[in-house]
């Protein structure tokens, strides 16, 4: 894992020092909330529907062991007992007292972690793939490429004030576990045909209110060129993105409207440009951070055989560990979705029983994922059966990955001001009823996701099932979406027709799977059988 | 009948105006008529109320309810955390939000 080195910690720290100040002057009157308002977004402070929230930032979502214990000990000290991990590998606290902002800042520095670039118009936290460094599939660990965008894109004076937010994901696999091509630059590392690596840049993709697929612009930028080549597509966009009118001023609108080959072009050209300005970070920097990310000791000569005698800890195995790079390893999936749960949330206890299983089990490692559970990525196989009955101990090991009851949704209207509908009730309830008629376990991958407005948080237009909720005349209705992915082969949902109530939507649910359970063919999963027969049986069933 | 909301500047708390004073309990909100501006703009600058603003609500047997979806739950907290509303004793406390 990536460790601060002297300038990084001096930067954190100096902010903390400036919000203390800053929160002092508000507490006192110097600073009205207009002022303060950009300043406490800066620093992931969000005043919300019951309280401010503060966002934590979870760098391409990996955390150490001592990282997840001091996310559990903020939970406790300043919030209420828990954290709710979100769809940008991220953890929010939703109960958060503005005279403790700073101290927690402090707490998270102490860790370094901190709450930068969570809000506002600004390069996000960089997202990755959760089993980055573990899955065997992958080219290389993208991480190297998402800490160097990370360093380059924190407080970049040029990108602080884009038309609008930025998102950046970094993959190295063919098989897209972080929804690349749904952000607003998708990187993925990839081999020529000459053997050299180098990254395929996709640019405009986004959730939200026009949800578009990001097209690629470039299948071949050289890894030494990463970030003249990210810097390139940034210039274009600050200077033509448009600033007025918020809801126009994604790069994908800029891409979709100039057109995409008009945006690829005016990028090569300042991409040229900047070849000769040389602004691409010494190589030795990135050299640096490579060795942070180096394999940790895997132990050859390993067993993958396994006790599977314990049907629940078979299922569990079967769906919740993930192939790993080295022999005799997995990668183990904590599900934060028991039946009838809320969706990311975990407890303090948790926290630290996650933690404590990561520096047992993972090599002080632990990942979020953008589906909201955790990931333990190097997992001895031998070692599984343990693991397995120290989660089931504490309700963690639900074995839903992927399944109908896996759901996303976002925090929605119990907790968001800009929240429409509440989601994660109907998250639970769906799962309640899944489990109820063990219907789920007849589905295979289903992924369900839940947005409680238009935003998209809870990536409803990516949903193989998608619900979004929307205010009707002042009640809550959930419109239905079939048929997105976000994975290699993206896809963007469909409406189904006229939306429905909380008990409606929930019906409607299985509804569509009753069709696809009649219709599937052979290893056909939910979005394999809508793809194939299409919108048609599955209105018919909903609506006639 | 307006009433007149906002966060606690310290705390985030969602509160409510009394006539005199702000409460965390939207039945003891009172009617602000027209006066909604001016209230907010004098309390704001108190320093005692963040983001400050009015809302229709209606009374029934229950007492005062907030006419939006929005409002109802901030008056009484997440409904998928009955433990951390207002009414913790009660499991059934979010049927007042719907």
């Amino acid at each position: 894992m990536y460790k601060y080195d002297q300038y990084d910690q001096r930067q954190v720290d100096t902010r903390v020092e400036e919000f203390r100040d800053q929160t002092r002057r508000r507490l006192s009157g110097e600073l009205p909330e207009e002022k303060f308002r950009p300043l406490r977004l800066m620093n992931g402070l969000y005043l919300q529907l019951h309280a401010y929230m503060l966002r934590v930032a979870v760098p391409y979502g990996t955390l150490s062991g001592a990282q997840m214990h001091a996310l559990a000990d903020i939970a406790e000290k300043y919030d209420r007992g828990y954290g709710h991990f979100t769809t940008r590998q991220n953890i929010q606290y939703n109960w958060i007292k503005l005279e403790d902002a700073p101290e927690i800042l402090a707490d998270l520095a102490k860790v370094e972690m901190h709450a930068i670039q969570t809000s506002g118009n600004c390069i996000r936290n960089i997202s990755s793939d959760h089993f980055a460094g573990a899955a065997a599939d992958e080219l290389i660990d993208p991480r190297p490429y998402a800490e160097l965008m990370r360093q380059w894109s924190s407080f970049h004076p040029e990108f602080s004030y884009l038309p609008r937010k930025f998102k950046i994901c970094v993959i190295a696999s063919d098989t897209d576990r972080a929804a690349m091509r749904l952000h607003d630059i998708g990187i993925q590392i990839v081999r020529n045909d000459a053997g050299e690596l180098g990254a395929a840049f996709y640019v405009g993709g986004g959730m939200g209110r026009t949800p578009m697929i990001a097209p690629c612009i470039n299948d071949f930028v050289p890894l030494d060129r990463l970030i003249t080549y990210a810097e390139a597509c940034l210039r274009v966009y600050n200077r033509y993105g448009r600033r007025d009118n918020k809801y126009k001023a994604r790069i994908k609108i800029l891409v979709h409207e100039l057109g995409a080959e008009e945006y690829t072009r005016q990028v090569e050209e300042e991409y040229a440009h900047m070849l000769e300005q040389g602004v691409e970070p010494p190589f030795a920097e990135l050299e640096r951070i490579k060795t942070y990310f180096a394999d940790p000791p895997f132990e050859s000569g390993l067993s993958s055989d396994v006790d599977r005698s314990d049907s629940d800890f078979a299922l569990w195995v079967d769906r919740n560990t993930h192939q790993h790079k080295a022999d005799g390893y997995v990668s183990a999936v904590i599900s934060l979705k028991p039946v009838g749960g809320i969706p990311g949330d975990a407890s303090v206890e948790q926290m630290h029983l996650m933690a404590d299983l990561a520096s047992e089990f993972s090599l002080d490692e632990c990942r979020v994922m953008h589906t909201q559970n955790i990931v333990l990525p190097h997992v001895k196989i031998a070692d599984l059966p343990a693991l397995f009955a120290r989660l089931d101990a504490a309700g963690l090991s639900t074995p839903n990955l992927d399944q109908i009851d896996d759901i996303i949704a976002c925090p929605g209207l119990d907790y968001c001001s800009l929240a429409n509908a509440r989601s994660i009730p109907v998250a639970q309830k769906i799962s309640e009823r899944f489990a109820a008629s063990g219907k789920g376990n007849e589905l295979g991958q289903l992924k369900l996701k839940i947005s409680g407005c238009i935003n998209a948080c809870g990536h409803h237009h990516a949903g193989h099932i998608g619900i979004l909720g929307v205010d009707r005349k002042g009640t809550e209705n959930y419109q239905l979406l079939l048929g997105g992915s976000e994975a290699e082969d993206t896809s963007l949902a469909k409406i189904t027709g006229p939306g429905f109530d909380e008990d409606g939507i929930v019906a409607a649910v299985e509804t569509v799977t009753d069709v696809y359970l009649a219709q599937r063919s052979d290893g056909e999963r939910f979005l394999d059988t809508y793809r194939r027969i299409g919108m048609a049986p599955f209105k018919e069933a909903l609506y006639d | 009948m307006k009433i007149l909301t906002g966060n606690d500047l310290k705390t985030g708390e969602v509160i409510w105006w009394t006539g005199t004073d702000w409460s965390l309990h939207v039945n003891d909100a009172v009617d602000v008529g027209d006066r909604a501006d001016e209230i907010a703009a004098r309390e704001e600058a108190e320093r005692r109320v963040n983001v400050p603003y009015a809302v229709d609500a209606e009374t029934d047997d229950q007492g005062i309810r907030p006419s939006h979806i929005k409002e109802r739950i901030r008056a009484l907290g997440p409904t998928v955390r009955p433990d951390l509303t207002l009414k913790p004793a009660d499991p059934t406390a979010g049927n007042w939000v719907i």
